[in-house]
């Protein structure tokens, strides 16, 4: 039998699995490709870093905060409704 | 939820501090301005509370809050916020080398944002860059990493593919990346 040699991926195809790698999206050859690629390649390691810190900020972002004239309206909508 | 289901005013008034917030932030991705945001929130607390025995506890109450929404902004005919992306590249442009390895690779930050100081820091920094995004890239990441839903309660609620939904989280993440990189490379 032919020994079937695991095609290996670069830096660019690496950075473009890392989404679906994190979502569990990956087919289980995906998956081990990135994993190799990853265990060679401390550039790569970084980057998948920086996408979780990404996250990790993007997860801290707070919304403005509610404007009072915001809550009291929607009080008074609130009241109206109740009453009739 | 029973509190406001009988008409309790202060269970209102905390869920209102709970989400509207929330509930505007992702508004400003579906429509094109703020004051049309602002309406579309109200009409949705509306619904609320015309509509909140028909909350049946399936979904959490705040994918039903922002299910709620996405239906009033269609109805307020929905078109995508006008922001014209700043940069509509690909972020990593030019940083590949011919062989698709590294040619300028990733300096190393990813261990400042180990501290929660400079975490927070530099999330507030970010917050208005994210309205660089194209605005499905911004409705998909404000829905999965600013709010933590999941990925079919995303799809769900924005009427996109699976697949369609991973594209644009992959753009949005790279994008806030960049960012990121920009204000944490050097220093």
């Amino acid at each position: 039998m032919p020994f079937r040699r695991r095609r290996e991926i670069a830096c660019r195809q690496a950075v473009d699995l890392m989404t679906d790698y994190l979502e569990g999206a990956l087919s289980p050859r995906d998956r081990a490709r990135l994993e190799v690629h990853l265990a060679e390649c401390d550039y790569c390691v970084e980057y998948l870093a920086q996408i979780r810190a990404t996250i990790d900020i993007a997860g801290r972002i707070e919304p403005d905060d509610l404007e009072p004239e915001a809550l009291d309206e929607l009080v008074s909508l609130y009241r109206r409704w109740q009453s009739d | 939820m029973d509190a406001l289901r009988a008409g309790d005013e202060a269970a209102f008034v905390s869920l209102v501090r709970l989400y509207h917030p929330r509930l505007l932030r992702f508004a400003e991705t579906l429509v094109p301005t703020r004051a049309v945001a602002e309406e579309v929130v109200q009409d949705t607390w509306l619904g609320v509370i015309k509509g909140i025995h028909k909350f049946e506890g399936r979904s959490s109450l705040r994918t039903w809050l922002f299910r709620v929404l996405v239906n009033r902004a269609r109805s307020a005919g929905a078109r995508e916020p006008r922001n014209i992306p700043l940069h509509d590249v690909d972020p990593l442009e030019g940083r590949f080398a011919a062989n698709d390895h590294w040619r300028d690779p990733p300096e190393t930050w990813s261990d400042r944002v180990d501290s929660k100081l400079v975490a927070e820091q530099v999330a507030a920094r970010v917050r208005a860059c994210l309205l660089q995004l194209p605005a499905t890239q911004r409705q998909v990441i404000t829905l999965r990493d600013l709010e933590g839903l999941d990925a079919a309660d995303t799809c769900e609620l924005l009427g996109v593919s699976v697949a369609n939904q991973r594209v644009l989280l992959h753009r949005a993440r790279s994008r806030v990346r960049s960012i990121l990189d920009v204000e944490l490379r050097g220093s």
